[in-house]
């Protein structure tokens, strides 16, 4: 079955660091796989555990209270750094389906929206006050719409959020880029016969 | 043809939309995909899977780079992970018969450095490659950005790729540059005063005298640390500097064909009064040798300056700045300045070519490392360190004692045998100095090359400028 992205309500885990870059997000030693699977195990590898790969207890992925989130929320530049989509893929493969921060990086951006995973940018404020309900109670469902582009907190506090029309598109029906582009093949080959 | 004024870059993407649709992000057409092991592997299957073909495997080149070792190369890889890889990307390229440059092959080395001195990158082009310093390639006045992996499949199967236009951003230097201050220098001096999401969603053209004065090399150190400051890439209009570079490089167009094209090439500039979106001046005057001291790129200061206090950073990014100084054992306040190092490592995508190598062998001449550190000197490619060796550069790297490796991206992101172990400080001419970038637990100063070669023979942090 082809995956799809609609509305998803949900637990969050917080990570209200800034500029987390895509070497902390999965880290290079760990890009050494050929297929896409996998990658889940070693998502903040070296934030999650410690020299001799026990797990460090107060990081927040570590912590059972979070299990259930499917949801991340995580400081203002996410995904800053190298283009490597394998952060993307270690984000979804570790089960998140949603990254909620108050700005994304460019390449990380492309890449989680080519992998459900729907990166929703809200301003400081929103963020701000989403940890605050978080860490009020850790158990806090947020909604996010992706039809209405709309992020809703527990007490009714929403806010909308934007997307290119066409990648909305792709997420909501499972669509592939690539068929897209195969289907303008006729286009692409006359475009550079004319170079 | 429009009369308004363009900037270079919307005349290069423009000239490349296959299709622009309402709604839609434009389908660019890309002349010039270069591919390696780490992000190439999984694009592939999925071709696998549809039964397709590569588009035109004339318009992409590949190498291996990341994985490899900088010892031994002739010897199979040691690690299997690495091993695997590199051996899948010599299957993938067999199988859709793209041109690898393989480990030992006259060509071989880092991607960004290959495809410049080979002249496979020429102005005017759309360049696209799974590593997010594919910005390099903007310095001879192309369009060239990073990619993961989904898009290398839609570059392989369509020579296109699906991408939102960036807004554009100016940044012009003016003046001249001090003595011992560097491209380098320049760059991590920009990342500092605009932040390391200071270009997120622009696309950078590189202006002004300073710009101008830089050699082709200085130009690929400026353009590659782009994505430093979250810009989508960074572009400097092709001069006579540009022209005189490419003359005579294995794929650049030769005799009269070349002198055609140079005419071509000479009127890709941004038009006077071209309109963008946010322009940004420095001076180069006010530059000095620079140095990071944090966890992102935008972390840096003058050699001589101190980190910023606690009073000095906003309250609310406190939190993250303090995270960062422990990591790197330092305090708000400090001077970084007699600070001693353990490690030097002159390498990367950003510093590694032969006029870097240059640069740190005039200055290490008749100089000994300092004792008990270590110091790296890995060339970007085998044509560097074959052009180092007729040079003599190696006889004064290991005069001095110092490692001289063979090519690749090595100990710049920890994924090869080359890593700085927990703890130990590097100074390094790399591009990167994230947590564990350099090796789990490492702690990256970044540098210019004159700055790592002061540190190489000191042991310690200083300036360069006392020394020239």
């Amino acid at each position: 079955m082809k995956e799809t992205i609609t509305k998803l309500t949900s637990q969050a885990a917080p990570l209200p660091i800034e500029n987390i870059d895509t070497d902390q997000i999965i880290p290079a030693r760990f890009l050494k796989a050929t297929t896409r699977e996998g990658f889940g195990d070693n998502l903040f590898r070296d934030w999650r555990y410690n020299s001799d790969n026990t797990l460090k207890a107060d990081f927040v992925l570590n912590d059972p209270t979070y299990k259930a989130a499917r949801i991340l929320v995580a400081g203002k530049n996410f995904g800053m750094g190298s283009s490597r989509e394998h952060a993307a893929w270690a984000i979804h493969d570790y089960g998140f389906s949603v990254v909620i921060s108050s700005f994304f990086a460019d390449i990380f951006r492309n890449n989680s929206l080519n992998n459900f995973v729907l990166p929703v940018q809200v301003s400081d404020e929103f963020l701000a006050k989403t940890f605050a309900v978080i860490e009020a109670d850790a158990q806090a469902q947020i909604t996010v719409d992706l039809e209405n582009q709309q992020v809703t907190l527990p007490d009714g506090t929403a806010t909308s959020f934007e997307i290119n029309p066409y990648k909305k598109n792709c997420l909501m029906n499972g669509y592939d880029d690539i068929d897209y582009l195969i289907s303008l093949r006729p286009e692409i080959e006359a475009f550079q016969a004319a170079l | 043809m429009s009369n308004t004024p363009q900037t270079l870059f919307d005349k290069i993407w423009d000239s490349h939309v296959v299709k622009s649709q309402e709604g839609y992000p434009d389908v660019v057409f890309i002349d010039r995909h270069f591919i390696h092991e780490v992000t190439s592997p999984q694009a592939f299957d999925g071709l696998r899977k549809r039964g397709a073909k590569v588009f035109n495997i004339n318009r992409t080149t590949a190498t291996a780079d990341h994985n490899v070792p900088t010892k031994d190369q002739h010897l199979p890889i040691r690690e299997a992970l690495s091993r695997h890889q590199v051996e899948k990307l010599r299957e993938n390229c067999k199988e859709f018969g793209i041109e690898l440059y393989d480990l030992l092959h006259p060509f071989q080395g880092i991607v960004h450095v290959i495809g410049p001195e080979l002249g496979i990158t020429q102005p005017g082009m759309t360049i696209v490659c799974g590593d997010s310093h594919t910005s390099t390639h903007g310095a001879f006045g192309n369009v060239a950005f990073g990619i993961g992996t989904s898009e290398v499949e839609q570059v392989l199967t369509t020579q296109c790729i699906i991408q939102s236009k960036p807004k554009k951003m100016l940044i012009e230097v003016n003046g001249t540059l001090e003595k011992g201050v560097t491209a380098k220098d320049l760059i991590l001096y920009i990342i500092a005063k605009i932040s390391a999401a200071g270009a997120t969603g622009y696309f950078v053209e590189y202006a002004g005298e300073a710009i101008r004065n830089l050699t082709m090399e200085g130009r690929m150190t400026v353009c590659n640390m782009s994505i430093e400051m979250g810009a989508r890439g960074g572009m400097i209009a092709p001069d006579e500097v540009t022209f005189e570079y490419m003359r005579g490089r294995r794929f650049a167009p030769q005799g009269e064909e070349f002198d055609r094209k140079v005419e071509e090439w000479k009127q890709l500039k941004t038009d006077e009064g071209a309109q963008f979106d946010v322009v940004l001046t420095f001076d180069a005057a006010d530059i000095k040798p620079m140095i990071t001291y944090g966890t992102n790129p935008g972390m840096g200061i003058g050699v001589t300056d101190h980190v910023p206090t606690l009073e000095e950073i906003p309250a609310t990014e406190q939190p993250s700045f303090q995270k960062s100084l422990n990591y790197m054992g330092l305090q708000p306040g400090e001077s970084l300045l007699g600070k001693a190092i353990d490690y030097v490592f002159i390498g990367s995508c950003t510093n590694a070519r032969i006029e870097d190598l240059r640069e740190v062998a005039e200055f290490v001449k008749g100089k000994q490392k300092a004792d008990g550190i270590e110091v790296w000197i890995v060339p970007g490619s085998n044509q560097v360190a074959e052009q180092a060796r007729a040079e003599g550069l190696d006889k004064v790297f290991e005069g001095a004692g110092f490692e001289l490796r063979g090519p690749g991206c090595s100990a710049c992101l920890g994924m090869n045998e080359d890593k700085v172990p927990a703890g130990k400080y590097a100074v390094s001419t790399s591009n990167r100095n994230f947590e564990g970038r350099q090796g789990p637990g490492a702690r990256t100063l970044l540098v210019s090359p004159l700055t790592a070669a002061v540190a190489a023979v000191t042991g310690k942090v200083g300036d360069i400028r006392e020394l020239v």
